[in-house]
């Protein structure tokens, strides 16, 4: 066991090296946390249930544009019966009033990026424009 | 009990006879396919169409609140190279109308007079039937001519096959060209074909054309060409009016008064 020290310290290295991702968010401040969507607080139930909008809420937002576009069908029955008014900008963005806040930040943490807003406009946009 | 091969082929026929009576007897009762139109489902279909009275749109000279109207409700950019331009309802010269009509005496106070031109809603769309991926189509309820931006590739196809020239393309991303944003309304992307659609969102909430709406002249009648009550038929049948290139068999559904 003449060479114990080449063998610790290469080990060393390699177990430096192996948990190098670990020491550098440390360093760096970043953490293992979520992407944090801010929901909105005036209402608490959505088109669907929350599980599902989780998971799905790109098919629904599709079959909307579908029935919208395709089919001239402007209202959608919900789970619990309430009925709304199939639209993104309309529907959507009144109670998810901002749009960087809730949609991007899970876009961006999945690394997910969307066409919708280069047509749909958020209508902070217009406010800040007419400002 | 032994079975002979002609019993067996005897009972086997007879076997599928007897599975197939039921569709037999069901074609047999059923109507033929020219009795089971399209007229026998649902209620009767709409067909949206205007007139365009010239001589009351020629009474306020200079008046463009009909684009205007239509060009804030739409997100219409304002492009200055005319070749850029987007065009949903805009302005041609009198006499290039109707040119299958052109007579060398035309009135001198016709002439250049700026007539608004639109999408003409066609009963025969030579831009639906060459669109690749179904991004315009007509639709059967009410005979506009729709446009599906998420489904345009930009080809450009709908767009030669137009004879009215009633379709633009996005060479540039519109939106730093849009004056006034509308929030209610999506702007379009660089490479998309756009054109007019009759305003359909509106006339889902029961609204008139933003330019029908916009005409301080009441010179735009909007209405449905198959309800022989509706102000616009009333119009067709107490004017004479022309329609653009109707030799060309598309079916315009805007008419002009003359």
């Amino acid at each position: 066991m003449r060479d114990r020290g080449v063998i610790y310290s290469g080990l060393l290295i390699f177990l430096g090296l192996i948990t190098f991702p670990v020491w550098h968010d440390m360093a760096a401040g970043t953490t293992s946390r979520g992407p944090q969507p801010i929901l909105p607080t005036q209402e608490k139930q959505c088109v669907a249930p929350a599980s599902y909008m989780r998971t799905s809420h790109m098919h629904l937002l599709m079959d909307w544009r579908d029935a919208v576009v395709r089919h001239d069908a402007h209202s959608f029955k919900a789970f619990n019966g309430k009925t709304y008014t199939m639209s993104l900008a309309g529907t959507c963005l009144s109670c998810h009033t901002n749009k960087a806040d809730f949609c991007d930040r899970c876009h961006n943490y999945a690394a997910v990026s969307v066409y919708c807003w280069d047509c749909h406009v958020d209508p902070k946009l217009v406010r800040r424009s007419s400002q | 009990m032994k079975i002979t091969r002609k019993r067996f082929l005897e009972l086997s026929g007879a076997c599928l006879v007897a599975l197939s009576g039921r569709e037999i007897l069901a074609l047999l009762d059923s109507p033929g396919p020219s009795q089971a139109g399209p007229a026998s489902a649902g209620g009767p279909r709409k067909r949206w169409g205007m007139i365009i009275d010239t001589k009351k749109c020629a009474k306020e000279q200079g008046c463009t609140r009909c684009l205007e109207a239509c060009n804030t409700t739409h997100n219409i950019p304002a492009f200055q190279n005319p070749a850029h331009r987007i065009e949903w309802i805009w302005e041609e010269p009198f006499e290039d109308l109707f040119p299958s009509y052109e007579t060398p005496y035309l009135e001198n106070s016709r002439k250049g007079e700026p007539t608004p031109v639109l999408c003409n809603h066609c009963d025969d769309p030579p831009c639906v039937r060459v669109c690749p991926t179904g991004a315009t189509w007509k639709r059967t309820e009410d005979g506009i001519v729709m446009m599906d931006w998420h489904r345009c590739i930009g080809c450009r196809y709908c767009m030669a096959a137009c004879p009215y020239g009633s379709r633009s393309f996005n060479w540039l991303d519109p939106r730093p060209y849009i004056k006034t944003l509308t929030a209610d309304f999506p702007t379009r992307t660089k490479g998309v074909v756009e054109k007019c659609t009759f305003c359909s969102e509106r006339l889902a909430k029961g609204q008139m054309p933003a330019c029908v709406e916009a005409c301080p002249e009441k010179a735009l009648v909007f209405g449905d060409l198959n309800d022989p009550q509706s102000e616009i038929r009333k119009l067709l049948a107490s004017q004479y009016t022309l329609r653009r290139k109707p030799e060309l068999g598309t079916g315009p559904n805007v008419y002009y008064v003359v």
